[in-house]
């Protein structure tokens, strides 16, 4: 028991990081994070061993994407300073148009980009937290490229391709 | 087997930047990009993504760990939540839901779908809460002078007999209150404050939603305690200091718990 809490714990840091880059918000990622170690403590008497940090990636990315349809169901409703092109200039504009370009991609082309890129998932264990086989998994990341070197290059995202 | 110039697929490029190539694969494939500019170029600029990507959130990794999401915090707080419910549900039918313990917390896990459409709420709320308590000459649309009318006027926009509760008893006055859109129409919204200027807000939206347990969220300024009875969403939000909400939560509670009243 004690090493399950461990091992939780231990997960917290980077599942901060990765609540951040899913959702560009300080609070909301802390939200996220809260409520999926919530989740995971109520269900320890669930958990039969096994990869603790890539279950909970798993429970955050579930409970992002309810996040995501809830706020789907409201208008549509984003920062005005959002939009459009990548910015030409000025310190901190790299950062912003990441930014910018994460927010153009689908939600599953997300989730696999950062957790291969930025938490250092296996295929095999990012195919596991998104329930898919390995091969969906590379064609999401594949789009995802795709997609943020058009935003970058000033593409801008065309036509978003469903399939 | 390694052939250099063995065709290359687009799927062992990616898979070449991301380190999931077998290492004899990966040499072929670094050998292979020296002849091909063009597909060099590509994972030069999927590195570079991967590159602003981690420098630009890699950060938040080493950042302290808040209060709220250290697991005793946190372990408490569930705990605290349940308990505090099953108190003051404790007349009301939703005490069910929660009395069982295990149980209990597998059937809130069981309808995992219905706490995202029940966080809007929350999160409307809260963005109410902020947006109106820091008002000076405006806080609110009708003054808490005129209670009646307010009720009145609130219930028939919900269409919901609404109740605008007193809590004198915990020495918080009643400034007023307002509509406002919520997330399944009008939405109203009362304002309490203390004699030190403390600000505490209830928001009753429609939500035709189950009943729920009580459920807590805070930041690091404000939080919020919020739950589902009757078809009515509240919602009461305050500074976060989480024993005096549930204070404020509780007296509140009792006041609109019409499942609980109706069997009194």
């Amino acid at each position: 028991m004690a090493t399950f809490r461990q091992n939780v714990e231990t997960t917290i840091p980077a599942l901060r990081r990765y609540a951040r880059a899913l959702t560009r918000d300080t609070d909301i990622a802390d939200d996220l994070v809260q409520d999926t170690l919530v989740r995971a403590l109520r269900s320890e008497h669930l958990f039969h061993g096994g990869d603790v940090r890539g279950w909970l990636y798993t429970i955050l990315t579930n409970l992002n994407r309810n996040r995501l349809r809830s706020l789907a169901r409201r208008p549509a409703l984003s920062p005005i300073e959002d939009n459009d092109a990548p910015d030409l200039a000025g310190p901190e504009a790299g950062g912003r148009d990441i930014e910018r370009a994460l927010a153009t991609l689908v939600d599953d082309q997300r989730n696999a980009l950062l957790l291969v890129v930025l938490e250092g998932l296996s295929y095999r264990e990012v195919a596991e937290v998104q329930g898919v086989p390995i091969g969906t998994v590379m064609s999401r990341l594949a789009r995802a490229r795709v997609q943020i070197k058009n935003y970058l290059d000033g593409a801008r995202p065309a036509l978003r391709r469903v399939k | 087997m390694i052939d250099r110039n063995s065709p290359v697929t687009e799927d062992e490029l990616h898979a070449y930047v991301d380190g999931e190539l077998p290492p004899d694969r990966m040499n072929a494939v670094a050998a292979w990009l020296a002849d091909h500019p063009e597909q060099a170029a590509l994972v030069a600029s999927w590195r570079l993504q991967a590159d602003s990507i981690r420098a630009h959130f890699g950060a938040a990794v080493d950042e302290p760990v808040p209060q709220r999401l250290k697991l005793d915090q946190v372990l408490s707080q569930d705990r605290a939540a349940g308990r505090s419910w099953a108190a003051m549900a404790a007349a009301a039918a939703i005490a069910a839901f929660v009395v069982g313990g295990a149980a209990g917390w597998m059937a809130r896990g069981a309808s995992a779908a219905a706490p995202s459409r029940f966080d809007v709420f929350a999160s409307e709320a809260l963005d109410a809460h902020k947006l109106y308590v820091v008002e000076v000459r405006h806080p609110v649309e009708v003054p808490g002078s005129e209670r009646a009318h307010m009720t009145q006027w609130l219930s028939k926009r919900l269409g919901e007999d609404l109740r605008v509760p007193d809590l004198q008893s915990i020495g918080l006055k009643l400034v007023g209150g307002r509509l406002l859109p919520g997330p399944t129409g009008a939405a109203a919204f009362y304002m309490y404050e203390s004699p030190s200027g403390e600000r505490f807000t209830m928001y009753c939206a429609k939500a035709d939603l189950p009943e729920t347990a009580l459920r807590y969220t805070g930041g690091e300024k404000v939080a919020a305690f919020y739950w589902i009875d009757d078809k009515v969403a509240y919602v009461i939000s305050g500074p976060a200091d989480r024993e005096r909400l549930e204070k404020v939560t509780k007296a509140a509670y009792e006041q609109v718990d019409k499942t609980g009243t109706k069997k009194l």
